[in-house]
C-alpha cells in the first residue's frame, strides 16, 4: 500500500517538474524570440536606411536648384542619424563596426554643414560636389554589401542570437555569415576613411593641433615623483606608485597614485615640462566649514602657485560640500573658452581635491587676436530683441566646425530663463545660443 | 508688467524702510558671514531667496540653490539700492537686504519641511502664501527637524540627476572594486563614447549598446550604486578624464577577444587597461 502511495507521489512529482520545466523553457524561448526580433528590426531598418541614404544622395546630385538642395541635405542628415541609432542597437559590441558608424556620422556632418548654410549665397563648391559624388559611390557599395548579408540572413534563417553567442565565445571556427558579411562592410568603409582624410569631408578640428604649445623640458621619474609628492601633500615618496602612458596616449604622461586608509590620490603629469594636467583626491567630506566663495579664493591661489596666469573664475557650483570651479584664460579682456581649467575644493577644510587642465594644455597658445569688425551695438542687433541682455563681453569660442572664432558674449534673459549668446564679431553670425540650466528639483526630497 | 512691478516695489520698499526700526529687534538671526555666490546651496541661500522675494525681486521657488533666477534678482536688488552690481551677496549687500526685508525663518522652514508650495512676499498674508501639501507627502515620515531644507540640487549643464544616476549604476556595476580614479575613468569612457562619432550619441545609447558593457549584459548594472560611484560620475561630467580620451577598456585577466589587445593602449588604472 505504502509503496503505491510513494510511487504515486513520485510520479506526480516528476510530472510536476516536467510541466514546470516545460513552462520555463517556453518562457525562455519567448524572451529569446523577443530579443531576436529587436535585433532583426534594428538590422533590417539599418539596411533600409542605407538604401534610402544612397538614393537620396543620388537625388541630391541631380538637383540643380539650391532651394531644393537644403531640405534634401537635411533629409540625408536625418537618415544617417536614424541609421546610426540602429547600428547602436545591434549586438556588435565585440565586433569592430565603428568605421561604418563613423562613415555614417561623417555623411551626417557633411550634409548638416551644407544644409545649414545659405546655399543661395554660397552654392556647393566643385570640391563639395565631388565629395557628394564619392559619397554616392561609397554608399552604393555599402548598400550592396549589406544587402548581400541581409539576403543570406533571410535565406538561411540566420539568427542574431547566434551571432552574439559566436562573438562572445570568440569561436574563430564558426562559419557565421552575418559576422563575415559585416566584417567585409567594415573593411570596405575603412578604405574610404583613408581616402576621405584629405577631403573636406572631415571637418578641420582644433583637436588636431592638440598639445603643441607646451613649454619646458622633458622631466625624469625623480622629478615626476617630487612634483606629485608636493601636489598630493605627502611626506614620503615611497607611498607613490608611478607609471607611464603607453603608445595610445595623445601626449606622454607620468601617472602617480597612492592609497591610504580612507584617502586616495591620483596625478597625471605631462612629461614635457612636468605640468600637472589632472589631479584627483578622494576622501570623505565632512561638514561644510567654508563657503563656496572662500573656496574659489583657494582655487585661484592654487592655480597661481601652479603658474597659471590670467585665469578668471567663470563658474562655480556646490555639490555635496565640494566646490567645483571653472576658470577661463583671460587674454587682455577676452575670455578664451577653450583654455579652461577646473578645480575642486573640499568645503570642509579648504583642501584642493582636484584639477583638470587638459583642455588648457591642448588649446592654449599665444593667439593673434584680430580687432572685431563689428561694434558691440551692431552685434547686439543680431540677438533676438525679446532677449534682455544684462551682461556682455568679448570672447573666443570654438564654433560647430571646430574653428576658434572671436565673438561677443551676451548673457541675457528671456522670460524666466537665462541664455548665453555668442555673436561672431566679424560676420555677425549667431554662433551659439545656450540655455543655462544647472539646477534641478531634487526628486529624492520632493 | 515691468512698470507695474517697479511701482509696487517702491511702495513695498518705502513701507519697509518705515518699519525697519521697529522690526530689527525681532530679527534674532540673519545670514552667516559667508559671501554667497552663484552655485551655492544651503540655508543662507534660502534666506537670500526669501528676502529677495519679500521685496519682490525674486519670483522663483525658494529652493536653497543659487541659480540664475536668484542671480538676476540679486543684481536687480543691488541696482535699485545703489550697491555695486556684482551678483555676490557680500557684507554690504547682506546688511542692506536685512535692513530692507523681513525673513520669517520658522515659516519658510516649516513650509519646506512639509513639502508645501509657498511664497514669501512682503505684505501678503502668510495663510495665502502657502498651498496645501501634496498628498503623496503626507504618508512619508515627518522628520521635520533634520529633514533636508534645500529642495533643489545643482546639476552640471546638460545632465539631469537621472542621467547621473544611470551612469552611476553603470560605473558601480563595472568598476566597484576599482580605485576611485578607476571609477572616474569608466565614467569618462562612457562620456568619450557619447562624444565619439563611432558610438551612439546619448548616455543611455552608449550604456545599453548590446555587448558594450559586461555589467549591462549580466544585470549587475541594476545593483544599487554607492556614493563613491556617483561622485566619480560627477567628476567625469565636470571634465576629469584620467584615461586620456580612451574609448575602450578591458581587464587583461579576463578579456577573451584578441581584437581588444590590438588597440593602442593609453594606460593602466587599477585592473583595467584603457585604450583608443
Amino acid at each position: 500500500m505504502l509503496r503505491w502511495i510513494l510511487i504515486g507521489l513520485l510520479t506526480l512529482g516528476i510530472a510536476g517538474t516536467a510541466f514546470w520545466g516545460y513552462q520555463e523553457h517556453q518562457e525562455k524561448n519567448a524572451i529569446l524570440i523577443q530579443a531576436e526580433n529587436t535585433y532583426q528590426r534594428a538590422f533590417h531598418e539599418l539596411v533600409y536606411y542605407i538604401d534610402l541614404i544612397h538614393d537620396e544622395i543620388g537625388t541630391a546630385l541631380a538637383m540643380n536648384s539650391d532651394q531644393r538642395l537644403s531640405p534634401q541635405m537635411v533629409e540625408i542628415w536625418r537618415l544617417t542619424s536614424e541609421a546610426n541609432a540602429n547600428v547602436g542597437q545591434l549586438p556588435l559590441g565585440l565586433l569592430p563596426f565603428n568605421k561604418t558608424e563613423e562613415f555614417l556620422s561623417n555623411i551626417g556632418d557633411f550634409t548638416y554643414r551644407t544644409a545649414v548654410r545659405n546655399l543661395n549665397d554660397e552654392p556647393l563648391t566643385e570640391e563639395e560636389s565631388d565629395i557628394l559624388q564619392s559619397l554616392y559611390e561609397q554608399s552604393a557599395e555599402i548598400e550592396q554589401e549589406l544587402r548581400k548579408v541581409q539576403h543570406l540572413a533571410l535565406e538561411n534563417n540566420l539568427r542574431w542570437m547566434d551571432v552574439q553567442l559566436a562573438l562572445a565565445n570568440n569561436d574563430e571556427n564558426v562559419d557565421n555569415t552575418i559576422i563575415d558579411g559585416l566584417k567585409t562592410v567594415e573593411k570596405t568603409v575603412e578604405g574610404y576613411t583613408e581616402s576621405n582624410v584629405h577631403s573636406a569631408l572631415i571637418g578641420t578640428s582644433a583637436k588636431q593641433h592638440a598639445f603643441e604649445n607646451i613649454s619646458g623640458k622633458e622631466i625624469g621619474e625623480n622629478e615626476a615623483l617630487r612634483i606629485s609628492r608636493n601636489l598630493l601633500n605627502l611626506k614620503d615618496e615611497k607611498q607613490i606608485t608611478l607609471t607611464e602612458t603607453g603608445d595610445g596616449a595623445d601626449v606622454p604622461l607620468y601617472s602617480a597614485s597612492y592609497h591610504q586608509k580612507g584617502k586616495e590620490g591620483y596625478v597625471d603629469i605631462l612629461k614635457q615640462g612636468g605640468h600637472p594636467i589632472s589631479l584627483l583626491i578622494q576622501r570623505k567630506i565632512g561638514e561644510r566649514k567654508i563657503s563656496l566663495n572662500e573656496g574659489s579664493r583657494k582655487a585661484s591661489e592654487f592655480l597661481k602657485e601652479l603658474g597659471f596666469e590670467n585665469m578668471e573664475m567663470f563658474q562655480s557650483s556646490e555639490f555635496d560640500n565640494i566646490g567645483a570651479y571653472t576658470f577661463l584664460y583671460n587674454d587682455d579682456g577676452i575670455k578664451v573658452y577653450s583654455d579652461a581649467v577646473e578645480v575642486k575644493v573640499a568645503l570642509d577644510n579648504g583642501e584642493i581635491l582636484g584639477l583638470t587642465a587638459e583642455s588648457y594644455y591642448k588649446n592654449h597658445r599665444d593667439r593673434d587676436i584680430p580687432e572685431p569688425e563689428m561694434s558691440n551695438e551692431e552685434a547686439k542687433k543680431m540677438v533676438n530683441p525679446n532677449v534682455e541682455i544684462h551682461e556682455e563681453g568679448i570672447a573666443i569660442i570654438e564654433n560647430d566646425l571646430g574653428e576658434e572664432v572671436l565673438v561677443y558674449d551676451f548673457l541675457g534673459t528671456y522670460n524666466n530663463d537665462t541664455y548665453r549668446i555668442f555673436v561672431n564679431a566679424m560676420s555677425g553670425l549667431e554662433e551659439k545660443v545656450e540655455k543655462l540650466g544647472g539646477t534641478e528639483l531634487n526628486y529624492a526630497v520632493n | 508688467m515691468g512698470r507695474n512691478k517697479s511701482t509696487c516695489l517702491c511702495i513695498i520698499i518705502m513701507l519697509c524702510f518705515l518699519g525697519v526700526n521697529m522690526i530689527s529687534p525681532q530679527q534674532t538671526e540673519a545670514f552667516s558671514n559667508q559671501v554667497i555666490q552663484h552655485g551655492a546651496t544651503g540655508d543662507d541661500v534660502i534666506e537670500l531667496q526669501a528676502r529677495l522675494q519679500y521685496l519682490g525681486f525674486y519670483n522663483g521657488k525658494i529652493d536653497g540653490v543659487f541659480g540664475w533666477g536668484t542671480y538676476w534678482a540679486l543684481r536687480n536688488f543691488q541696482y535699485e539700492f545703489g550697491l555695486e552690481i556684482d551678483g555676490l551677496a557680500g557684507e554690504e549687500t547682506k546688511q542692506k537686504l536685512v535692513k530692507a526685508s523681513k525673513y520669517d525663518e520658522a515659516f519658510v522652514k516649516e513650509q519646506i519641511a512639509k513639502g508645501k508650495k509657498f511664497t514669501h512676499y512682503g505684505g501678503v498674508d502668510k495663510e495665502k502664501q502657502s498651498a496645501p501639501a501634496k498628498t503623496k507627502q503626507a504618508g512619508q515620515g515627518e522628520t521635520a527637524d533634520d529633514g533636508p531644507t534645500v529642495t533643489a540640487v545643482n546639476v552640471p549643464q546638460g545632465f539631469s540627476q537621472n542621467d547621473i544616476q544611470l551612469m552611476a549604476n553603470a560605473v558601480y556595476g563595472e568598476a566597484r572594486g576599482e580605485p576611485y580614479v578607476g571609477q572616474v575613468a569608466v565614467a569618462a569612457v562612457i562620456l568619450n563614447r557619447v562624444e565619439s562619432p563611432s558610438f551612439p550619441n546619448t548616455v543611455a545609447g552608449v550604456i545599453f549598446e548590446p555587448g558594450a558593457f559586461t555589467a549591462v549584459a549580466d544585470g549587475q548594472i541594476w545593483l544599487t550604486p554607492n556614493e563613491t560611484a556617483r561622485q566619480a560620475v560627477l567628476d567625469a561630467i565636470n571634465g576629469w578624464d584620467p584615461t586620456g580620451n580612451a574609448l575602450y577598456y578591458f581587464n587583461p585577466e579576463t578579456a577573451t577577444s584578441p581584437w581588444i589587445w590590438s588597440r593602442p593602449q593609453i594606460k593602466k588604472i587599477g585592473k583595467h587597461i584603457f585604450c583608443k
